[in-house]
Parts: C-alpha cells; structure tokens; sequence
C-alpha cells in the first residue's frame, strides 16, 4: 500500500471549488423541495380531495422509483421529448427538488398531525380563522416535531447529491474522479472528497443540533 | 340567549345525540350531567359547531349557527370554550395566551389587550404568572389560565367540559371557586361536570342526558331529592 497524497496537492483547489457547487446544488433543491413538499403536505391534510388524490400519487411515485432513475429522466428523456436542450444542473435541481419534496411533504404532513388536536379546537373555540390558525398556532408547534427528520433530509440530500456526477455536474464527487482520471490514481482524490463530505454533514448536523436545543427553551 | 331545536348528531350510524330541544337565558348557569358516553361533550360540542350538527338547530340571539351562511368564526367569539385538558397554547406565554385572540381575530390593540388581561389574570389570582410557558404550571393554574383565555373575548356565554375532571383532588377547588366567582358576576354559562356539589350548589338548572336523549330537566333541589326517571335515580345512587 502506497499512498502518496502528494500529487494530489496542486488539485486541491479545484477539488475545493466543488464543495461550493455541491453547497449550492443541495441548497437550491433544499428550498424548492421544502415549498412544494409545504404545499404538498397542505394539500394531504386539507378536505379537497382531488387534491389529497393528487398529493398522495405524487408522493408514492417520487418515492417509488430510484433517485438515479428520475434524473436520467430529466436529462436524457426530456430533451428527447421536448427538444428543449436542458443543463446538466437545472435537470439535477429539477428531479432532486421535486423528489426531495415527496419526502418532506411526508414529514410535514406527519409533523402537523402530531401536533394535539385540541390545539386546532382552542384556536376554533375562540373563533381564529384557519389561516391564522395554522400560521401562529399549528406550524410553528409542528416545525418543532420537524426539525430533526428534516435535518436528516438535509444530510441525505447532501451526500445522495453525488449522484449528479453522473449527468457530468462538476460537484465535489465529479472532480474527484476527474482528479483521478488525471493523475491515474483513485485513491487520494475519493479518499479526500470523501473526508469532506463527512466535514460538512458534521457541520450540518451540529448547526441543526444547536436550533434544536434552542427551540427546546420554551418547554 | 341560546335556543336548540331538535338538535341530533350522528357519528355514521351511530346516532350519539337524539331531537335535543332546550332554551337557555342570559346569566342562566346550566349543569349538564349524565353518565359516560351519554353524548354531554358532543353536545356541548355543537353549540358552538366544533361538532356539526346531523340535523336540527342551534339559535344563538336568533342566528343560526347550522347555516352555512353564518359567520361562525364571528360567532364564536361570544361563545368561550373552557376544555377538559386545558389546550393552553404551549409555544406562548400566559399573558401572550390571553392577548393573541383579542388582538388576532377581534383587532384590540396591544396594549389594550393586555390591559384587561392582567386584570383577568388578577381576578383568577394568577397576576405573578403571566411571564410563565404553560408548561411550568399545575393543573389548576391551566385550567384558570384556559378560563381567562377564553374570557379574553369577553364572550356572551361559556361552555366548561369538565373543566376539573383532570386535575389532582387538591386543585379542583381552585378552579370550581373561580367558576363560582363567574356565576355570581352574571355570566351565561354551560357545564359539563360530574362535580355533584357544584351542580347543586351553582346551576339554576340541572340537563339530565342518558344515551343521547335529554331526560330530564328541572332545578338542582328537585332533581337531586327527587329525580323523575329510573335512570336518573339509578346514575344518582351509583354516584352519590
Ligand atoms: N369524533 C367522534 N367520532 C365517532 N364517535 C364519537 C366521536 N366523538 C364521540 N363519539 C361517540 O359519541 C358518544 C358520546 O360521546 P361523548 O364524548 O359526547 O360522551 P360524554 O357524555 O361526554 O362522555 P364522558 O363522560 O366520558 O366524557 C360515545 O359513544 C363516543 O364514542
Ligand atoms: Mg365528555
């Protein structure tokens, strides 16, 4: 066994270059999942059914099939259908935001219904409306019951998110390879991306443990 | 004040509440007892249409609340509702629980709002608590921390479902006092309760339910010395 993380010196920097493009990535598909995986959760809890139906089908697909099968759709099948010429990035962001939202409606829709029934019946009682309601009374007591599952979305979603390396997304994954490709040796450059992400799901992990404790206070 | 008119409630096909009719006035304390499952908090539930009503009517100074066309969150707000478990907003403290209603779905400026809080929170003896989270307070203080809340909206008529059922012996007092206080000012209210002193010693009115059906109805002396169906002599001498 040789090691010699020596020749990967002068790729550092490039490596490096990719955490802020794994960063973006998984940040941009954060925030679109968490808004369509609300209102997929409002539509699950709501009385409309066509919308329940409709939540519900979505859901069980986006969690029913391969994550990697979903982004080869939106890569290679789309533009053969549309002709529209997609980039490798806005058809990564596109199937991980719309299957990162199946799984956090779940975790939404699950995090309100816990929230104690008699809570909705006080703020009925005193004649709040129902968006207030959930706005002031619901939400944030249910965002507490979330918390902890959603961090672990976010840890998921960082680490599946070199997944996009395979529609040649230059993430930290991407460029370990193409390291790799360079200087013939694998070793070094997965063993060092490797370290980084296990870096920033430790720094995830920790900034989600702190809001927790923080939020524990009014108990 | 309120009028119920062949009130009945089914949960699928099991009818819970069955053609209830009654008539209650303005200061009138109205007990309602009964043994378990005999459909009390589902009617108390309809009055103010936490539970729709199958069929029937419910006239609150002659709006219908069972029609569509009511504005049943303006409604209810002259309606307090005092529960079983107290449903105290955890995430907010006790003076935020009793100025958020006022302030959100009535408009009371803030300041005004928690003006004729703390002077609630005074008069159920509670002034040194109003900085506290629910969750630091026993039992009875909830429950008269619920009360205020709900006397927050300065409301036309309260409906307490055992409103002591929850707490240890030692607090049910407490809570029964600051109840009596209310009867005493004038205030209409509804009361589930199993506490037999306290229907006897505050209602103007006693409801009988059993299985749905309202029974009986008369004033605490004749009730309790002199109960007019078997089965209501039967729940008294299991429970007196
Ligand atoms: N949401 C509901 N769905 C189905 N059945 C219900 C529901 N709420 C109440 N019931 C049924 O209606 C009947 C009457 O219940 P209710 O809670 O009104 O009785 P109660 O007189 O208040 O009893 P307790 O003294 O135990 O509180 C019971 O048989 C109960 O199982
Ligand atoms: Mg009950």
């Amino acid at each position: 066994m040789n090691l010699d993380f020596g020749q990967i010196t002068p790729y550092i920097p490039f490596m490096l270059e990719g955490i802020w493009v794994t960063l973006k990535f998984v940040f941009v598909a954060l925030i679109f999942g968490f808004i369509l995986g609300t209102l997929l959760a409002l539509c699950k809890i709501g009385s409309i059914k066509l919308l329940n139906w409709f939540a519900i089908v979505y859901t069980s697909i986006f969690r029913g099939t391969p994550l990697i099968l979903q982004l080869m759709i939106f890569y290679f099948a789309i533009p053969q259908l549309t002709g529209y010429d997609i980039s490798p990035f806005l058809s990564a962001i596109l199937a991980f935001g719309l299957n990162s939202a199946a799984y956090i409606s779940e975790i939404i829709r699950a995090g309100i219904q816990a929230v104690d029934k008699g809570q909705t019946e006080a703020a009925m009682a005193l004649g709040i409306p129902y968006k207030q309601m959930m706005k002031d009374i619901i939400l944030p007591q249910a965002f507490k019951n979330i918390l902890p599952a959603l961090m672990n979305e976010v840890i998921t979603l960082t680490k599946e998110s070199a997944l996009v390396s395979t529609i040649s997304v230059l993430d930290l994954m991407r460029r370990a390879q193409v390291v790799g490709s360079d200087i013939y040796r694998s070793f070094e450059p997965l063993l060092f991306v490797g370290f980084i992400y296990w870096l920033m799901v430790f720094v995830l992990s920790s900034i989600g443990k702190v809001i927790e404790r923080r939020l524990k206070v009014s108990d | 004040m309120i009028r119920v008119e062949n009130l009945s409630k089914s949960f699928g096909k099991n009818e819970v509440l069955t053609n209830i009719s009654t008539q209650i006035s303005k200061g009138e304390v109205v007990a309602i007892i009964g043994p378990s499952g005999s459909g009390k908090s589902t009617f108390l539930r309809c009055l103010n249409v936490l539970e729709n009503p199958s069929s029937g009517k419910i006239l609150v100074e002659n709006h219908d609340l069972t029609d569509s066309k009511t504005p049943i969150h303006k409604m209810r707000q002259q309606i307090g509702m005092v529960f079983q478990h107290f449903h105290l907003f955890p995430h907010m403290t006790v003076l935020e629980n009793l100025t958020y209603a006022p302030m959100k779905a009535k408009g009371v400026k803030k300041q005004a709002a928690e003006q004729s809080a703390r002077s609630l929170l005074h008069k159920v003896g509670l002034s040194e608590k109003e900085s506290a989270y629910p969750s630091s307070l026993s039992g009875g203080q909830k429950q008269r921390v619920a009360i205020a809340r709900a006397l927050a909206m300065e409301p036309e008529l309260m409906l307490f479902d055992e409103p002591t059922s929850a707490l240890d012996p030692e607090m049910v007092k407490e809570v029964l006092d600051v109840m009596k206080d209310l009867a005493k000012s004038g205030m209409t209210m509804i009361v589930v309760t199993h506490e037999m002193g306290f229907a006897r010693e505050v209602a103007d009115r006693i409801l009988f339910l059993d299985h749905g059906v309202l029974l009986e109805e008369g004033k605490p002396n004749d009730f309790f010395t002199n109960p007019k169906t078997e089965r209501a002599k039967d729940f008294l001498d299991k429970i007196l």
